[in-house]
């Protein structure tokens, strides 16, 4: 059982980090315009290199 | 559908996206918002930006698809007006957007809040679900006393975090002395965290951590849903006012300068072009021209207007330039002193308790005394204190309204939704409860049942030459009727006489010289004829009687379907209007609408509103105008159109978007179905509570059939609301 004492604290860490990464996305405003997004990435005006 | 209902979280989504166009010119830059209606796609959203980006002085632009805006960061001088145009030439629809107004929804920071306690609430109540079902599948002696150990670790940080609002809300009724839903619910999580706590002290076997979570999260998803139908409508409401941009043109020496409305002061010269709106009550100083004053009185007749004149806010210049001097500006104009009246009818409405409400308090009560009675029976019985607490914890923890918390929000989140789609935003809370109760009807007139723009109803009476001469005066004039007159004379294939040197007399009419004889189109009063109760133009063909031209406003669409399926649906249609006696029984009778009362002044569409109320009927009330507020503020229920002024808007429970009435009468069918389903989840709610209570107080409730029973509840109940859509 000893496995736990690594297994617990590893799925908790895993756990906050997608807590922590949902947050910065709320405080980053991707939110915002979830239809507009999900468009954008259809876009192939930046294909070739990033927009500037 | 979820990406409509998303509440604007946006403080200014160009700013992130884009970094370049820089801080460094911060301070001269001008933020300018477009609304988009027509975009719908990926290449709208390339072409909008590539356009506006193009266009010299802008920094920055971005499109909101989402909320169908497009956000500019530009040189200070660049104007909407300037960028309107680029738009149209690409093939969009674009209206300026008053930056001010939207403000309330751009930093949405409750939304935000309350999304973070949800996600938190959810990560800690999926770990310490997964702790306890190893516990509930056999886990023993240390090792349940670790699991419930770090189940405690995760799960006091996590409560206090997110259950602040329940804490809050709890707080706040106690303070005075009144029991809510909240109260339970806070006296749940603090007596389950506690004797678990002790439990685990204990090495006991029962801990109901997780139980305390999954409570916390699936109430904090109720109130979610409820705050964003909410936010939705309030950034839908927003927008509208946002569009009027309120400006003014100020003369000052002879020159004329665009300003704010707020910045006008009393005393202040303003031009007043036609088509314009009066920004602000005042004298008319010089100018002639005629006012269409209706939606603030409800009259479609235009009146006479002249130097001398007084004249209010929201009254529309229709023929000649008008300078007007400010008498009161800002929250002293009529239309702001309207809010008093409409302060007092409201005072009626905050009487309406919510089915939430009503259950809440059958329910607080209920809960606690029967917990108080576990403990009280079960201490008697055994003289264990641990026992009795551990089972009167059970017993809140079971009974607690995780699904009553979801009740009323999944039922409204649905129903709007739907509603949405047909074009009506819900923006009262109760709103749709509200309209479900509905007996009685009462429509305005003007700008609510018509369309406010008038037709032709005797084209068939006069002669040819009569005609072609009135067609001839009409065209050279823009004023409403002279356009309804030259449109319907087109549509019937008369040619416009030869008539010469026409011109327009502001407030007056049109004249010309038509083989040596004067002729003229204008107010009875001016061509030399009798005032009829009835709009008319008057010709006046160089020979003969002058003749009238009659015109009735034209029915918005969906009026009559709506006043018909009302009807059909066994409600009682009434007809409220400022407008003359004949105005008003012709369209009464055209709809098939037996009550009708005409020359209404404001307070007595209330008082008549008020009198409905006090014979015990349910009022709604649709209306457009000024003279409607306080009647929409004392109704039952109330509807404006999307072209109704702004004080209407905000006193309306409901605002139609589009043009066509139609939706209210399925409206009132939604709102019922709504309403049952409400009731139908208490029901299923209290179905739960029937069969675990009993299990809860005769001490057989473990953690697992707490677990179970609350989450079955939940997903019973959102599942029931979502058959609305």
């Amino acid at each position: 059982m000893s496995v736990l004492a690594y297994l617990i604290p590893i799925s908790l860490i895993l756990g906050s980090v997608g807590l922590a990464a949902f947050f910065y996305t709320v405080r980053s405003n991707q939110y915002d315009d979830p239809e507009g997004d999900s468009r954008r990435i259809l876009n192939d005006e930046w294909d070739d290199k990033p927009k500037p | 559908m979820t990406a409509q209902l998303r509440p604007s979280l946006a403080a200014c989504p160009a700013c992130v996206a884009a970094p370049h166009g820089g801080a460094e010119q911060a301070p001269t830059e001008a933020r300018l918002a477009l609304s988009l209606p027509g975009i719908h796609c990926q290449a709208c959203i390339s072409t909008v930006e590539r356009e506006l980006n193009a266009h010299p002085g802008i920094h920055s632009a971005r499109v909101n698809l989402t909320l169908k805006r497009a956000l500019i960061e530009a040189e200070p001088d660049v104007r909407a007006a300037d960028l309107i145009p680029v738009l149209e030439r690409a093939g969009f629809e674009a209206h300026e957007l008053d930056l001010a107004a939207l403000a309330a929804t751009q930093n949405d920071k409750a939304g935000r809040d309350l999304l973070m306690r949800l996600a938190v609430a959810f990560f800690a109540s999926m770990n310490v679900m997964l702790l306890s079902v190893s516990v509930w599948s056999g886990a023993s002696d240390a090792t349940r006393d670790m699991f419930h150990w770090i189940s405690a670790a995760i799960t006091f940080p996590a409560i206090i975090f997110s259950a602040q609002p329940f804490f809050a809300n709890a707080w706040s009724a106690l303070r005075v002395r009144r029991l809510n839903m909240d109260v339970p619910i806070v006296l749940a999580l603090v007596l389950a965290l506690v004797t678990s706590l002790w439990e685990t002290f204990l090495s006991g076997e029962h801990a109901y951590f997780d139980a305390a979570l999954t409570l916390t999260f699936f109430l904090l998803a109720g109130r979610y849903l409820d705050y964003r139908t909410r936010a939705v409508a309030r950034s839908a409401a927003e927008e509208l006012a946002a569009l009027e941009v309120p400006r003014a043109i100020r003369l000052l020496d002879g020159d004329e300068y665009e300003v704010p409305v707020a910045d006008l002061g009393i005393g202040d010269l303003i031009l007043v072009r036609p088509g314009g709106r009066m920004p602000v009550d005042g004298e008319i100083v010089s100018g002639r021209s005629e006012l269409d004053r209706s939606l603030l009185t409800g009259e479609t007749l235009p009146v006479f207007a002249e130097p001398g004149l007084a004249v209010s806010a929201g009254e529309v210049n229709l023929t000649g330039p008008l300078t007007i001097r400010a008498t009161a500006v800002g929250e002293d104009t009529s239309l702001h002193r309207m809010t008093d009246l409409v302060a007092i009818a409201e005072s009626g409405r905050s009487r309406y308790t919510s089915l939430a409400d009503s259950a809440a308090k059958l329910y607080a009560p209920g809960v606690h005394i029967l917990s108080a009675l576990a403990f009280a029976g079960w201490y008697l019985y055994t003289f264990d204190i641990r026992t009795a607490l551990n089972i009167a914890a059970a017993v809140l923890i079971i009974t607690c309204p995780c699904a009553l918390g979801l009740a009323v929000p999944a039922v409204t989140t649905a129903a709007s939704g739907r509603l949405f789609k047909k074009g009506m935003l819900i923006k009262h809370a109760t709103a749709l409860e509200r309209l479900a109760e509905v007996d009685t009807v009462v429509f305005d007139k003007t700008g609510t049942l018509t369309a406010g723009t008038p037709e032709v109803t005797n084209l068939g009476n006069h002669a040819r030459a009569d005609l072609e001469i009135a067609l001839a005066l009409a065209e050279g004039s823009s004023h409403p009727l002279s356009v309804a007159l030259s449109r319907a004379a087109r549509a019937a294939g008369i040619k416009p006489a030869a008539v010469q040197d026409i011109t327009e007399v502001p407030g007056y009419g049109a004249e010309g010289l038509y083989r040596g004889a004067r002729v003229r189109l204008g107010r009875a009063a001016w061509i030399g004829a009798a005032q009829g109760s009835q709009t008319a133009a008057w010709l006046d063909g160089g020979a003969g009687a002058a003749k009238p031209f009659l015109f009735t406003d034209a029915l918005r669409p969906g009026a009559a379907e709506a006043v018909q399926a009302l009807k059909e649906a066994g409600k009682d249609v009434l007809l409220i209007s400022g407008d003359t006696v004949g105005a008003v029984e012709d369209l009464a009778v055209r709809l098939g609408i037996s009550k009708w009362v005409a020359e209404a002044l404001p307070a007595d569409k209330s008082a008549r509103v008020q009198l409905l109320t006090d014979q015990g009927q349910k009022v709604l009330m649709v209306g457009d105008g000024l003279n409607d507020t306080a009647a929409l503020a004392a109704a039952h229920v109330s509807i404006s159109p999307a072209s109704a002024l702004d004080a209407a808007r905000v006193a309306s429970d409901i605002v139609l978007l589009g043009q066509d009435l139609e939706p209210i009468a399925e409206a009132c069918g939604v709102a019922q179905k709504a309403t049952r389903r409400i009731r139908e989840n208490f029901r299923i709610a209290t179905l739960y509570n029937v069969i675990a209570v009993p299990l809860a107080i005769a001490g057989l409730a473990t953690p697992l059939i707490a677990a179970l029973a609350m989450s079955t509840s939940s997903i019973t109940v959102s599942l029931n609301a979502l058959r609305l859509r």
